[in-house]
């Protein structure tokens, strides 16, 4: 037993030899050699000669080593063409703020023609994080320890496992050592000790994770003659009993889900009919352009951002105005040019607006290409509220419906409160009567469409964020429209934003049995239906006016 | 008075008989070639860019010194993406301006508009985009991937590259998506993939609302098994889908979407963040480093003017096909659809990028199969791709129903669809 042992000395020394001479070299000024050899085996064509030089600047343990890494995962690792240097490069605008790659010396800016990036493979990317994650862990700041630990925790080894115990012992921040803890419980449940798996059984129920829900399900699971996998019943019973806890949560959390999706469908459909309701329900012009009306508002959101590339969040902002007075301008346009010669015949306005949506159509095409415009979403609109696990709410649907509501309470508002919508209120109701009591109907008529048209812009800014920008955008949401105008009874707002929820969340509840296409029919079929029992759509307007 | 009309007469006759003489002349100087594709309505995103291709080809070949001594001339019809129209619009160009041959069409339903027309008439028509297989026609050449040249290397890359176990069949309710998916399941369920691992989902036009279809994606890949997305959704709706996708944290690092359809070109016009990482399935990356690439794309960059535009794969199927096409004419001495369909098949012509395709005679044509990652500048790198050619084949051998049946245009067959088993044709010619 001696003579190994003896044996093993010399090695051993060989190892504290070269963790002195590792100390003694990180004291003084790095080697510079190797780090410059491997930023170069990184500029290398193949992707298999990446991840070797990947991980050698991982094993050189230099301080820039992190520094490349994390930029080269951001993408913001750069070749100069005809120089032979790599670069970090922040993006501005068009152009680049380069600075050296191993020594960080500023070398001012670049345009983006001048530079290539170095690519990436998926696998090279989550080999990347995990490395990113272990050298990240020591991090000062504890965000960053928190989101290490949260990127390493799908795919942890016995090494790792070793990295999080040591770690642990000397993590100073509550919720990144509650982290660990959960990802060592999590291992625990495959332990060799009955009593250490129980426990973590127990302590792990309450938790709304994928990974626990995962390991659970694995417990209780049988093989293909029927038999349990687990052997022990205990813990059978005990993962049986955390199983139908987690259930009950994840069936509540899937009909917040839903009611969620629902609303959010609803807001778009809501945005998108409001101005119709106006212009259809209020002053009874069926107009088949309304949907073109939107695309300019979406279009005036793309060119907003090409003036400003560099604010996305400000020229989103600055949008919504700039959409409602274009579109509004174009829609007194199209009323002052030629509605106005229509009223009261509902067919030639039909046909006219048809027109107009197809000029308008053309007119697009040829400003802008028949190609989709791309319209970029800011940082605060991208991503979703992770709530937990099972739950989270998409940030781009949760602004849109709350824009959506702004925008009604906002309506409700004009129409009630001010004078222009008293006045449309008064011409709507009885044209003749509001002539004589000497409104300016022409001027309201005009006003009231511009309105309308106005809103329909404002919808396109919402759309531009969540569909394609395209001279087609208008065509997918007019047959949308006005089903939720006549749904929601003609010339009732507040219909409108009953009809326009209520369809959208009987549509996501229909969705998972029924699939996208037959959700959408059995809609449809439910509002003919509905339309042939009740002609005048959920809240009927009462009334003379009405009968008129 | 009667003097007046009779000299207005008589040059009525002059114009009329100097106009005929001049088309004649004109006519017989130069070779048509026909361009069908539609320049307005919803396909002409994508068609636009064909019919420049073909004239750039045109073009090229001209100051080459035309074929058989003639020059060749583009007739350019727009069907307007209006599918009878297309049928309509290549009567009228086989009758009428009498073409030689028709490259065109993108959308399955236009092809099927065209074939009956086409083999009434016996003309000749390449058809450059990938497409669902089952149909081989006399007078088609499909220069397009067939399903085993794209969707089936895929699902292998998936399955033996990373280890996917569950796959999500998404695609838009039409013919190509539902045809493939068919393809795919019957050949999943033949690697042993259990049903209860296969989710199909199918979605209208221009779908735009993805909140409950990708979250059940979501929650479909979270069992801890290795879950992917095979797309087949069109156009439009793929911009929402992948915006979906990154908005709820679905990143291509934990289930990757290969789909079929998104190419530079789509690319081109969209903000690419969410897309960064997930796959697609090729015959071309407009990225691949040969000497024959770059020189094709510099062309078409000065053709069309525009150092910003981009290359694809229904491009690259155009440019193999025209010049299989001149090289069969080349062959045969005449342009007559009947020789040309003939010497055609057999004729090579390298591709760009660095094989050599050739025209099979079950009328489609061997590519690389080549499999690539979205960049954030609308670019694919290249993770995968077959080291020979793959042929191209019409009757897939996964659906039971066409397992017998082969393509071969050649004697003693010569027929789309020849019952192996029943040794008999079928008689349809589609």
């Amino acid at each position: 037993m001696n003579i190994p042992s003896i044996s093993r000395l010399p090695s051993l020394f060989a190892v504290l030899i070269l963790v002195f001479s590792l100390a003694a070299h990180s004291d003084t000024v790095p080697a510079q050699q190797p780090l410059v050899d491997a930023l170069n085996a990184l500029k290398q064509g193949s992707m298999s000669e990446r991840e070797q030089a990947i991980n050698r600047l991982t094993k050189l343990k230099h301080p820039r080593s992190l520094v490349v890494l994390q930029a080269l995962l951001a993408g913001k690792l750069l070749t100069v063409k005809d120089q032979d240097r790599l670069v970090i490069g922040e993006a501005i605008d068009q152009d680049y703020r380069i600075h050296d790659a191993i020594n960080d010396e500023k070398l001012g800016m670049v345009s983006d023609d001048q530079v290539s990036k170095i690519n990436l493979t998926n696998k090279l990317r989550s080999h990347l994080r995990k490395i990113i994650g272990e050298l990240e862990l020591n991090a000062d700041d504890p965000a960053i320890r928190l989101a290490a630990v949260k990127a390493m925790d799908k795919a942890v080894d016995e090494r790792l496992l070793a990295v999080f115990k040591k770690r642990l012992t000397i993590e100073p921040d509550a919720d990144v050592k509650i982290a660990i803890e959960n990802i060592l419980l999590l291992q625990q449940m495959d332990s060799a000790d009955k009593n250490q798996r129980l426990q973590a059984i127990d302590a792990l129920k309450s938790h709304d994770s994928l990974d626990v829900l995962n390991k659970l399900k694995a417990l209780v699971e049988k093989d293909a003659d029927g038999n349990f996998l687990e052997t022990d019943s205990d813990i059978r019973n005990l993962a049986d009993a955390a199983l139908t806890k987690i259930n009950t949560r994840l069936q509540l959390y899937s009909a917040i889900e839903t009611v969620f999706f629902g609303l959010s469908l609803g807001a778009v459909l809501v945005l998108s009919a409001i101005g119709l309701a106006i212009t259809f329900g209020v002053m009874g012009v069926i107009n088949m352009a309304h949907g073109e009306l939107m695309m300019i508002g979406a279009y005036t959101t793309y060119v907003i951002q090409q003036l400003l590339p560099n604010q996305l969040g400000l020229s989103i902002v600055l949008a919504i105005p700039a959409a409602f007075i274009i579109s509004a301008l174009v829609g007194i346009a199209i009323e002052r040019g030629i509605i106005r010669f229509l009223y009261g015949r509902p067919l030639e306005t039909l046909l006219a607006t048809f027109g107009v949506s197809l000029f308008l159509q053309q007119t697009v095409r040829s400003i802008f290409s028949p190609l989709n415009r791309s319209v970029a979403t800011p940082e605060w609109m991208s991503g979703s509220w992770q709530i937990n696990d099972f739950l989270s709410l998409t940030w781009n649907r949760f602004y849109i419906l709350i824009f959506c509501l702004l925008v009604f309470v906002l309506l409700m508002q004009i129409l009630k409160r001010t004078k222009l919508g008293l006045e449309v209120r008064a011409v709507a109701q009885n044209r003749r009567m509001a002539k004589a009591m000497g409104i300016p109907t022409a001027q309201v008529d005009a006003m009231t469409f511009g309105l309308g048209s106005g809103i329909a812009g404002v919808a396109g800014v919402a759309l531009s964020q969540i569909t394609n920008v395209g001279p087609n955008l208008g065509q997918a949401y007019i047959v949308d429209s006005f089903m939720v105008v006549v749904f929601g009874g003609v010339g009732n707002l507040l219909g409108t934003l009953v009809a326009g929820f209520s369809l959208g969340i009987a549509n996501k509840f229909l969705e998972p049995f029924a699939g996208a296409v037959l959700a959408k029919i059995l809609v449809l079929v439910f509002i003919i239906l509905f339309i042939q029992k009740r002609p005048r759509g959920l809240f009927p307007q009462k009334g003379r006016a009405a009968d008129s | 008075m009667k003097n007046y009309l009779h000299v207005c007469k008589k040059l009525a006759v002059t114009v009329a008989v100097s106009a005929l003489m001049f088309t004649a002349a004109h006519a017989e100087d130069t070779i048509k070639v026909g361009v069908l594709h539609s320049l307005s309505g919803t396909m002409a995103i994508s068609e636009t860019t064909l019919k420049d291709t073909m004239l750039m080809l045109i073009d090229e070949q001209n100051k080459k010194g035309g074929l058989l001594g003639k020059k060749l001339e583009a007739v350019v019809v727009d069907p307007a993406s209006n599918w009878p129209l297309f049928a309509e619009k290549a009567r009228e160009l086989l009758t009428k301006d009498k073409v030689s041959a028709i490259f065109g069409c993108w959308t399955s339903v236009s092809r099927k508009s065209v074939l009956p027309v086409i083999e009434e008439l016996n003309g000749v028509l390449f058809y450059p985009v990938q497409y669902e297989g089952e149909e081989s026609s006399k007078n088609v050449f499909y220069t397009g991937a067939a399903p085993n040249q794209q969707a089936i290397p895929a699902v292998d890359y998936l399955m033996n590259d990373l280890g996917v176990k569950r796959w999500v069949l998404a695609g838009t309710d039409y013919v190509y998506p539902r045809t493939t998916n068919k393809i795919l399941e019957a050949y999943l369920k033949s690697k042993k993939v259990n049903k209860k691992d296969i989710m199909i989902n199918y979605t209208p036009f221009g779908h735009s609302d993805w909140q409950s279809i990708v979250a059940d994606i979501k929650k479909f890949g979270s069992t801890g098994k290795k879950t992917a997305v095979v797309s087949t959704i069109n156009g439009d709706a793929n911009v929402p889908f992948y915006k979906e996708l990154g908005n709820q944290g679905v990143s291509a690092e934990n289930i990757p979407v290969v789909a079929f359809s998104v190419g530079e070109e789509e690319l081109s016009g969209i903000d690419t963040k969410p897309l960064v990482g997930h796959l697609a399935a090729w015959n071309y990356f407009m990225s691949v480093d040969t000497t024959k690439n770059a020189a094709f794309i510099k062309q078409w960059k000065d053709y069309i003017k525009n150092p910003k535009r981009v290359t694809n794969d229904p491009m690259e199927a155009h440019y193999i096909g025209f010049n299989m096409w001149v090289k069969a004419v080349e062959k045969a001495g005449t342009t007559d659809p009947e020789a040309v369909q003939k010497a055609i098949i057999g004729v090579e012509f390298p591709n760009l990028t660095g094989g050599v395709s050739k025209m099979l005679p079950n009328h489609h044509i061997s590519k690389p199969v080549l499999i690539g990652e979205i960049q954030d500048d609308g670019q694919f790198v290249t993770v995968w791709q077959t080291n020979k050619v793959v042929d191209g084949d019409a009757w897939s051998d996964f659906l039971p129903e066409s397992k017998p049946i082969i393509a071969d245009w050649t004697a003693p067959i010569s027929c789309g669809n020849y019952n192996t088993k029943t040794k008999k044709c079928s008689g349809q010619n589609y």
